[in-house]
């Protein structure tokens, strides 16, 4: 009960803020209804609830090792949201409010979705509520990222569907009743028809990894990351692929099941290391900081398939990656936004010098630069760490030396980047700007408070942490 | 029941061939709608005894995919004053032979995959095959924006051919959902459609260019 409370506090809200006259007061909604949503999550992560297993939606271990996050995170955003909408107050915020709300209850719905179908119906919804966020800023170019976020993402989606329907009928072929819970089809096991698991995990893995960002299917997420707000970045690289990803581990695991959980485990290393690959050359060349997340994104969410291809102890050290990189990477986010705002522009051509403009945001930002980069002690370095240990345990060392070499011209493109616009003298353009930022509590202590969180994620994990990993990988990838 | 279900499937397949050989918009958009019709109306053959839950959903199938999608798309095209899809990345003529031929190897592929055997004698996957590959032509030849929707619609119609094999598993709420979500997606297609007429003062995606490395 307390677990559907996840989803309808924030829907509900959602509903709320859609009706709310006052423009100037709607914005609060965001950071009540985190408060609620991140206190009920952090109880369930204590105390977890039983689930039926024939339940459709429940808060599963899957559902606690992940869901804390995500909520972590909206709470921190939707904090640093009350600033910034007071900044753009030229723009209506009722749809943006009402929007994000909802992706809060159907990222909550998605996670917990313990059935096939309502998976993807959740997934399919979640896309469609982010579409208001990304055109928020209302230039011809979000509408372009947006237009090219519909068309890759909604392919994307519809493959899952098709996926998602394949391996319904592998169940019917292999004679099962045509319960489509993951519960009921892992049961099934070898029961089902091997060529149709197969057909289906191919499409599902294209499919949901679009919504992740997997390489060669990332192509919309730079120009995505690089138009939408900041927040709406750091939500979707933070929450909306976390689900896409969490929906990939409840597949894999009826793959498994089915006795074809060698092949999934070699797609996913492949796709894996191909997006790190990816992701590397281009945070090479960019020259944009905000799309430069956006390869960043690309190249974690390698680590985290990486991380789910060598099983067990791979597996839990990606549930920990997807708490690092979601803290971290919204601490990036939010800051990228302030250094938005301060220079005006986006590229190194027309940026630099930000530690002089803008001094605060320029420190979180290059703080936020190396915990992102897995340089100790933030916890990327130690969730890096066990996905490494896990690859050379399970005898993938290739695997893990082109995953060294990866990190390594990350970092470089990353450095490059980040001090370029961080040193050096500050461009004249930037004066006229500089009154346009106050670097006030509001904008600076979420992405301080989100840093603050990776740091303590690294030096002191929780007990509690580690243990609904090791359980959520147990339940995912029994030891043989 | 199985020669109609096939006869309504094969019409599908010819108005695959129909959309990709059409350079009017309004007859693509007429075309998508037909079809939609065709596949809506298919839950009633394939399941008997009827119950209501079924009819609701084919109802609303039909109404959502033979008219209110069609309107919502026409009115895009009125607003942006565009009836004709000139140049397209993959001509007319090459488009449909790719259709022709995905039609084919969709017929053929079939009997290779394991089936039931209730499903083996009917063309839903053979058809489901040739949309999903028209679907893809069209998206990815054309250049106009509401070509591209027609191409995702058509892509969408052969996924529901696929999902009609799971129609007494998958329980009608989850049906709805699909059906819902699809609305709304196309619902929202329909307003950056619109806003991007705004914004570019034309439909045509070659002019999205402006995000690159």
């Amino acid at each position: 009960m307390t677990a559907a409370l996840l989803i309808f506090i924030p829907l509900a809200g959602a509903l709320l803020a859609a009706v709310w006259p006052d423009e100037r007061t709607r914005p609060w909604f965001l950071p009540v209804t985190g408060v609620l949503h991140t206190a009920l999550a952090l109880r369930l992560l204590v105390h977890p609830p039983p689930v039926a297993p024939d339940a459709w939606f429940g808060f599963d271990p899957l559902a606690r090792a992940v869901l804390p996050a995500v909520s972590l995170l909206f709470l921190f955003c939707s904090l640093y949201a009350v600033s910034y909408l007071r900044l753009r107050t030229e723009r209506p915020n009722r749809v943006f409010v009402a929007s994000l709300l909802a992706i809060l209850g159907l990222l909550s719905a998605g996670h917990q979705a313990r059935h096939l179908g309502v998976l993807w119906v959740t997934t399919e919804a979640i896309t469609l509520a982010t579409v208001p966020l990304l055109h928020f800023n209302g230039t011809a170019r979000a509408y372009e990222a947006t237009w090219k976020y519909l068309l890759v993402g909604g392919t994307g989606i519809a493959l899952s569907l098709l996926g998602s329907f394949c391996l319904g009928y592998a169940s019917l072929r292999g004679g099962g009743g045509g319960d489509l819970t993951f519960a009921a089809l892992v049961a099934q096991g070898a029961g089902l028809s091997r060529p149709w698991v197969l057909i289906a995990w191919v499409f599902l893995l294209v499919g949901y990894g679009t919504k992740m960002g997997l390489a060669p299917m990332h192509t919309w997420k730079p120009d995505a990351y690089g138009e939408a707000p900041a927040i709406v970045g750091a939500l979707l690289a933070g929450g909306v692929t976390t689900v896409a990803f969490t929906a990939l581990l409840r597949v894999r695991a009826v793959v498994v099941a089915a006795g074809a959980g060698a092949v999934a485990d070699r797609t996913l290393l492949a796709i894996g290391l191909f997006s790190l690959v990816v992701a590397a050359l281009f945070l090479l060349a960019t020259r944009d900081f905000k799309r430069m997340l956006a390869y960043s994104s690309i190249e974690h969410m390698g680590i985290l398939v990486l991380g789910t291809a060598c099983g067990g102890a791979g597996l839990a050290a990606a549930l920990f990656h997807v708490w690092s990189n979601s803290l971290t990477k919204g601490a990036l986010f939010l800051t990228a936004g302030n250094i938005r705002r301060a220079a005006g522009a986006r590229t190194t051509d027309e940026v630099g010098g930000m530690a002089a403009v803008a001094p605060q945001s320029a420190a979180l930002f290059v703080a936020g630069l190396f915990a992102i980069t897995a340089c100790p002690p933030f916890g990327p370095f130690f969730s890096v760490l066990r996905v490494l240990r896990a690859a050379v345990g399970t005898g993938h060392e290739a695997a893990a030396g082109l995953f060294l070499g990866c990190l390594l011209l990350a970092f470089v493109g990353l450095t490059r980047l980040v001090f370029a616009i961080i040193d050096g003298r500050p461009r004249t353009n930037l004066r006229a700007h500089r009154r346009g930022l106050q670097e006030t509590a509001g904008v600076i202590l979420p992405p301080l408070l989100l840093l603050g969180l990776s740091l303590w994620l690294g030096l002191a994990t929780p007990p509690v942490l580690t243990d609904a990993w090791t359980a959520a990988a147990h339940v995912l990838a029994p030891a043989p | 029941m199985n020669g109609t279900v096939n006869l309504l499937i094969g019409l599908a397949m010819g108005l695959n061939l129909l959309a990709l050989a059409s350079s009017r918009l309004p007859s693509v958009i007429r075309t998508v709608a037909v079809q939609g019709v065709a596949l809506g109306l298919m839950p009633l053959l394939l399941q008997s005894p009827l119950d209501w839950m079924v009819v609701l959903v084919a109802l609303a199938t039909v109404a959502v995919k033979g008219l209110v999608i069609p309107a919502l798309l026409g009115r895009a095209m009125r607003a942006a004053n565009i009836d004709r899809e000139m140049q397209p990345f993959i001509g007319f003529v090459p488009s449909l032979l790719l259709g022709a031929g995905g039609t084919i190897a969709g017929v053929a592929g079939a009997q290779f995959l394991p089936l039931l055997p209730e499903h083996a004698g009917t063309l839903l996957v053979p058809g489901a095959i040739a949309s999903l590959f028209t679907g893809f032509v069209l998206l990815v030849g054309r250049v106009k924006a509401i070509s591209q929707v027609c191409g995702y619609l058509i892509l969408e119609n052969g996924i529901y051919l696929f999902g009609l094999l799971l129609i007494r598993s998958t329980p009608l709420l989850v049906e709805s959902g699909i059906l819902l979500d699809l609305t709304v997606g196309v619902f929202v297609i329909g307003i950056i459609v619109d806003r991007i007429q705004r914004a570019f003062d034309s439909l045509d995606t070659r002019k999205l260019t402006a995000l690159h490395e």
